[in-house]
């Protein structure tokens, strides 16, 4: 309950905002970072809350991306229906993908290494093959309505993206207060103990996976429609696939608000560091990366989790001279 | 005799050239608690491994509550009824004692406030009633070995395999720890224990068996088993249970000390 009140203040307070301002910066700026909070939140279902670290997440948002253009394109859909096949066909190559790597048990590096190599292959055939319109792309032509998802303000892409982070949140606050979830955590914290009290680690990933590959397939679709175009190196290549894991990483991997506080971080950082050093080129790439390495350094729990890393560095002493007498009684849990 | 809970016939386990576990057959009846002991390295667990479904075996079959379980994976051994406890404990370190013993209790509780309710009332029948939010990392080796044994416990399990949840423990702990486990077979859990702390499988268990280099050597009740010149050289070498004998009149006494000893 308490999530649900979090999630809808949230809402509020970034409808708030962007109804306040009229500066197209500042909403461009929003929209593009409640978009990049939906991909890092779709990385975290699997890779926070589930273990599994993907490389390859740009595999389940180009499939998005493709499918909301073809859909449109080739069979002449709407652009809401669209989405919705763009999510099932998203969801679904997590079905594949999941259930060809998990049957096999692939883990930790492997399972980086598949899914990257999965996302690559996609890349190679969007290329090769017709319907995706090869190295050129396809482009969306512009019919700005609400009833093809193309919106002639700002706000309404904002609308857009806070629709589907809100969706996202409330997914994975679900995770957090059910039994899928519970055993979804279980598998990544220890699979034989899981397996132990009955838990199908095999049948868990599937669907965390599932899930992870259709929030990032409506990441996929809404690029489509924001930009218009789409193209297999933007669709599969790892661009997309790393800035889904950083932003969730450095915001705090298996948290509600990790995912969305280090999209918000990432952006700003991003944004100030081209503007100071936008002259100098490379310059802004540099500062970026070193605080990068500094956040995943000093604060290994991620943004969200710092209080508790500081709190650790700082209570070591005490923490130590704790645990030399607690060791003596030795009875300390009765 | 009333059909037996867990059965085991002509049961093997090889690991290339190593012969773990060879041809084993036994019984557990309903209601019982019985333990399971052998000298380090005699494949006690993984005969646990085998019967709970981590392990498949070469040969030989495994019924339990009557169905065949042979192979059948980890699980679904569990749906069925059948939950094991880990030797080195295997907490979720990152969740709370209470999230990890609702882990067990989702198995039969769809519910995620009914299970950490669930959670909360196996944590007291262990003792664990006073650390349920403390993270499960946090927790001292005593402490683990409760939290295993409840999460296990938290499946509603018919029957409880137990590895050596008293190593690692200090005398007063074990003491503490005894009446628990009891309270856990008096509640109508069959329990089978792998043991090394003989003064508990003296204490608790009504039936023994005894695994040595991958074979069944003996098996009745504790004394009777500790007295068991094959068991006692098992645990100590050959030739010592004569010597044993010659040097102790009536030889009963030293013997059931013994394996004790030897762990």
């Amino acid at each position: 309950m308490r999530d649900a009140a979090a999630i809808l203040a949230f809402a509020l307070a970034v409808l708030g905002l962007a109804f306040t301002t009229d500066s197209g910066v500042a909403l461009t700026f929003l929209t593009m970072t409640l978009y990049a909070a939906l991909l890092a939140q779709a990385w975290n279902v699997l890779g926070g809350f589930g273990g599994q670290f993907s490389f390859g997440h740009a595999l389940f948002f180009g499939t998005g991306a493709y499918v909301q253009a073809i859909a449109q394109l080739t069979f002449g859909l709407n652009a809401w229906l669209a989405l919705a096949l763009a999510v099932a066909a998203a969801a679904m190559v997590g079905a594949l993908v999941g259930a060809l790597t998990f049957r096999y048990g692939l883990r930790g590096s492997y399972f980086a290494l598949v899914t990257l190599a999965f996302a690559e292959v996609f890349r190679i055939l969007a290329v090769s093959v017709d319907f995706t319109g090869g190295g050129v792309g396809l482009m969306v032509p512009l019919r700005e309505s609400a009833a093809n998802m193309q919106f002639g303000s700002r706000r309404g892409y904002l609308m857009l993206a806070l629709g589907f982070v809100v969706v996202a949140l409330a997914l994975t606050a679900w995770l957090r207060h059910s039994r899928f979830g519970a055993r979804l955590q279980a598998v990544r914290d220890n699979e034989d103990a899981a397996r132990a009290v009955g838990v199908d680690p095999f049948g868990i990933k599937l669907g965390a996976i599932v899930l992870s590959g259709g929030l990032m397939g409506a990441g996929g679709a809404f690029y489509v429609q924001v930009f218009q175009y789409i193209d297999p190196g933007i669709a599969f290549g790892p661009a997309t696939s790393v800035e889904a894991l950083v932003a969730a990483i450095v915001g705090g991997m298996g948290t509600l608000w990790g995912p969305v506080l280090g999209a918000l971080v990432l952006h700003v950082l991003a944004e100030t560091t081209r503007n100071l050093f936008g002259q100098l080129p490379g310059l802004n790439m540099v500062i970026y990366g070193t605080v990068l390495v500094l956040i995943v350094t000093f604060l290994p729990r991620g943004l969200s989790g710092a209080g508790r890393s500081v709190r650790d560095v700082f209570g070591k002493r005490t923490a130590a001279s704790a645990s030399t007498t607690g060791i003596a009684p030795g009875r300390r849990d009765d | 005799m009333t059909e037996p809970l867990l059965s085991l016939r002509g049961v093997s386990r090889a690991f290339g050239g190593l012969r773990a576990v060879q041809d084993v057959s036994l019984d557990v009846a309903p209601g019982t608690l019985t333990a399971l002991i052998g000298p380090n390295g005699a494949g006690k667990t993984t005969l646990f491994a085998l019967m709970s479904g981590f392990l498949r075996p070469d040969s030989g079959s495994v019924r339990f509550d009557g169905r065949d379980v042979t192979g059948l994976a980890p699980h679904l051994a569990a749906r069925a009824g059948m939950t094991r406890t880990f030797q080195i404990v295997q907490p979720f370190a990152a969740q709370t004692v209470r999230e990890n013993i609702a882990v067990g209790a989702h198995l039969h509780e769809a519910r995620r406030a009914a299970a950490l309710a669930a959670a909360t009332e196996v944590a007291e029948r262990v003792g664990l009633g006073g650390q349920l939010d403390r993270p499960a990392g946090d927790l001292t080796v005593a402490g683990r070995k409760r939290l295993e044994l409840a999460r296990a416990l938290a499946t509603r399990p018919k029957l409880l395999l137990l590895d050596e949840v008293l190593a690692g423990l200090n005398p007063q702990e074990i003491a503490d720890m005894i009446p628990v486990v009891r309270g856990i077979a008096a509640g109508g859990v069959t329990v089978l224990m792998i043991e090394h702390v003989m003064q508990a499988v003296m204490n608790l268990a009504g039936h023994v068996w005894v695994l040595a280099q991958g074979r069944l050597i003996a098996q009745g009740a504790p004394a009777q088993v500790t007295a068991d010149p094959a068991v006692i050289e098992a645990y100590l070498g050959h030739g010592t249970a004569a010597r044993l004998r010659a040097a102790v009149p009536g030889g009963a006494p030293a013997a059931a000390d013994a394996p004790g000893a030897a762990s």
